[in-house]
């Protein structure tokens, strides 16, 4: 048990996310077995989507065939899927309109909050971290009813307003969350100082204060892009037209069709999907730093 | 807004409005954090009236309001004759996902947070579950349980386990071997987030207390169970509560791999509460949905005052 990490100083356990070097190598044969096991567990979690992968490269004709890799390899469906009468290319904008949108709404009204309960005491403080705290725990699906009544109430059934704010909605309890640890570890002295050399409040802000949570900031954002990009059962509710569906809907719309192409299908879903573990890849590391912030403290 | 003297930062004290601008002084926070209250308002609280609303209303199949009914909504639900199975197929759904998926990420986390050469690729696969769309991992694993030429029917064939094209292979057809495998594709969605929230717990333990346990001599094994797994609860009561909640919610899974069915068989109340309202009986969803929220809350509460939560942090 070699793997243990400095002793958390206060104010520095969010900004130092590498794990400290073992002190001895581990012997080898242990060190084999425990490659092994993770390799053989990372293997199990890539599988089904080395499968979409591969299905949306298979033939119409070796549909049925028993054969864990198709004969030959149906590149064009990675194509095809944007062209001829579907709407995907529609639908696809629709998911990248409501992702960036949501994105930049959570940090818009995110921002101001977390630096504001990091850096002041004021009345109602505790009430309204308890109100983030709350909402953190509802998730939408328990409430598709009355999010589909409110919205039918306002005519934006099949807007991409209501799923941008749905979807920031409920991220922005998260993305409040993890950004106020983040600030409260930027001493306040830094601020300050720039502040006695002239700086104004606001630039010592966006000089000071935002370089260094820009991590904080990063994860926080990517977090609420993936959301508001697999979110599935608000869009379900929220769109009844196939050309105003994002991407989750349009695929499960195909699904109900009469025969289905598995090869355009996961083309699509393949699309839909890469880029994202892409993206949660390139914050693998914060994520750590992300759960001990938000949920431990 | 403060571009005077208020530059203590957290030492700051809400001070009692004097002066010129009391009222004025007050208001301070909300250009602050008034943004987040509205939005919160809009799209969290809003539909939580709108919905216990939408429960005592009479509605046509098509969704036209016909006026009050009271509780006749809640009586007609609680008539279902399927939603004794709902909802302890529900239970039964939390229990055994969120129990699996904790004794499982303990050991991942355990491994995952040795150092060893191709660690950084091996977690990236890890988390691939955690990214991508559970719909469309739900989707891509009914595609692989397909009786006949589905990938794991190919594989459980392979290793001479069951006939890919005999009835058991027809998985999903079956009510029971369909849950089962829905839990393991819950099961196995949730891993990656639980196991990176143990990950972050072991990373808090310090060094010292192991230093310790081995001056005592005590062993590996005595170690993890009197030293790791104490100073894990932290983490594990989070990891547990924020499963209890996904899992729970989850409708994806279930959704696109059965439907629910065969019949109810395998509906939990998220799915129950969809299968009503798009069969046009809008007011019982709405019951079932108030229902759903008020266990939803009674779990926040109780986790709340398990985890004596800390909200003045620091």
């Amino acid at each position: 048990m070699t793997t243990l990490t400095t002793t958390s100083r206060p104010g520095q356990r969010v900004s130092d996310p590498r794990p400290p070097k073992p002190k001895g190598g581990l012997p080898g044969v242990k060190k084999a077995a425990i490659m092994g096991g993770a390799y053989l567990i990372a293997l199990i979690f890539i599988t089904p989507y080395l499968e979409m992968f591969l299905t949306a490269l298979r033939p119409v004709k070796e549909g049925a065939d028993p054969t864990i890799i198709p004969k030959h390899f149906e590149w064009s469906n990675f194509t095809s899927v944007f062209s001829g009468t579907s709407s995907f290319g529609t639908n696809m904008r629709i998911t990248l309109e409501v992702a960036f949108g949501a994105t930049l709404l959570v940090l818009l009204v995110a921002l101001p909050a977390a630096y504001y309960t990091a850096r002041k005491k004021f009345r109602g403080r505790k009430a309204f971290l308890i109100l983030v705290l709350v909402t953190q725990m509802f998730q939408p699906t328990a409430m598709v009813i009355g999010i589909y009544g409110e919205m039918r109430d306002l005519g934006l059934i099949n807007s991409v307003w209501a799923l941008i704010m749905v979807d920031a909605g409920f991220n922005l309890a998260f993305a409040v969350w993890i950004l106020s640890a983040y600030f409260a570890a930027i001493p306040v002295e830094l601020e300050q100082a720039a502040m006695i050399d002239g700086a104004t409040r606001f630039g010592a802000f966006r000089r000071v204060t935002i370089p260094l949570a820009m991590p904080g900031i990063v994860t926080a954002l990517i977090f609420t892009f993936i959301a508001a990009w697999n979110e599935f059962i608000v869009a379900l509710t929220l769109t009844t037209s196939p050309d105003k569906a994002p991407l989750s809907v349009a695929v499960d719309n195909y699904i109900g069709q009469y025969t289905v192409d598995y090869g355009h299908l996961f083309a699509s879903t393949v699309i839909a999907t890469i880029p994202v573990i892409i993206l949660f890849g390139l914050i693998e590391r914060k994520v750590v730093d992300g759960l001990t912030a938000g949920s431990i403290k | 807004m403060t571009t005077h003297t208020e530059q203590r930062g957290r030492d700051l004290r809400p001070r009692r409005p004097h002066g010129a601008r009391p009222a004025l002084a007050g208001l301070a926070p909300l250009a602050w954090i008034g943004p987040a209250i509205a939005l919160i308002a809009f799209a969290v609280l809003w539909p939580v009236v709108k919905m216990a609303q939408s429960s005592t209303r009479h509605w046509s199949r098509y969704g036209v309001d016909l006026g009050s009914n009271g509780t006749d909504n809640y009586s007609k639900l609680f008539k279902e004759q399927d939603l004794g199975g709902v909802l302890l197929r529900t239970g039964i759904w939390v229990v055994v996902v969120v129990t699996v998926t904790m004794v499982v990420s303990l050991a991942v986390a355990q491994l995952f947070n040795q150092r060893f050469p191709g660690r950084t690729v091996a977690r990236w696969a890890l988390i691939a579950p955690w990214a991508a769309s559970v719909m469309m991992t739900a989707l891509i694993f009914k595609y692989m349980l397909y009786q006949g030429y589905g990938f794991i029917n190919i594989l459980l064939d392979d290793l001479g386990l069951v006939d890919r094209s005999s009835p058991t292979a027809d998985w999903l057809g079956h009510s029971t071997s369909g849950f089962v495998w829905e839990m393991a594709v819950a099961v196995f969605v949730s891993i990656p987030f639980t196991s990176y929230t143990v990950i972050a717990g072991l990373q808090t333990i310090p060094a010292e207390v192991y230093e310790a346990a081995k001056m005592d001599g005590a062993s590996k094994l005595r170690t993890y169970f009197s030293v790791t797994l104490p100073m894990l609860r932290p983490s594990l009561l989070v990891a547990a509560v924020i499963n209890v909640m996904n899992v729970f919610n989850s409708f994806p899974i279930i959704w696109e791999m059965t439907r629910g069915g065969p019949g109810y068989d395998t509906s939990t109340t998220t799915v129950f509460m969809w299968v009503l309202k798009k069969g046009g009986h809008i007011g019982e969803s709405a019951a079932l949905s108030v229902v759903n929220f008020v266990l939803v809350i009674v779990i926040v509460f109780a986790f709340l005052k398990v985890s004596k939560w800390n909200i003045e942090a620091d």
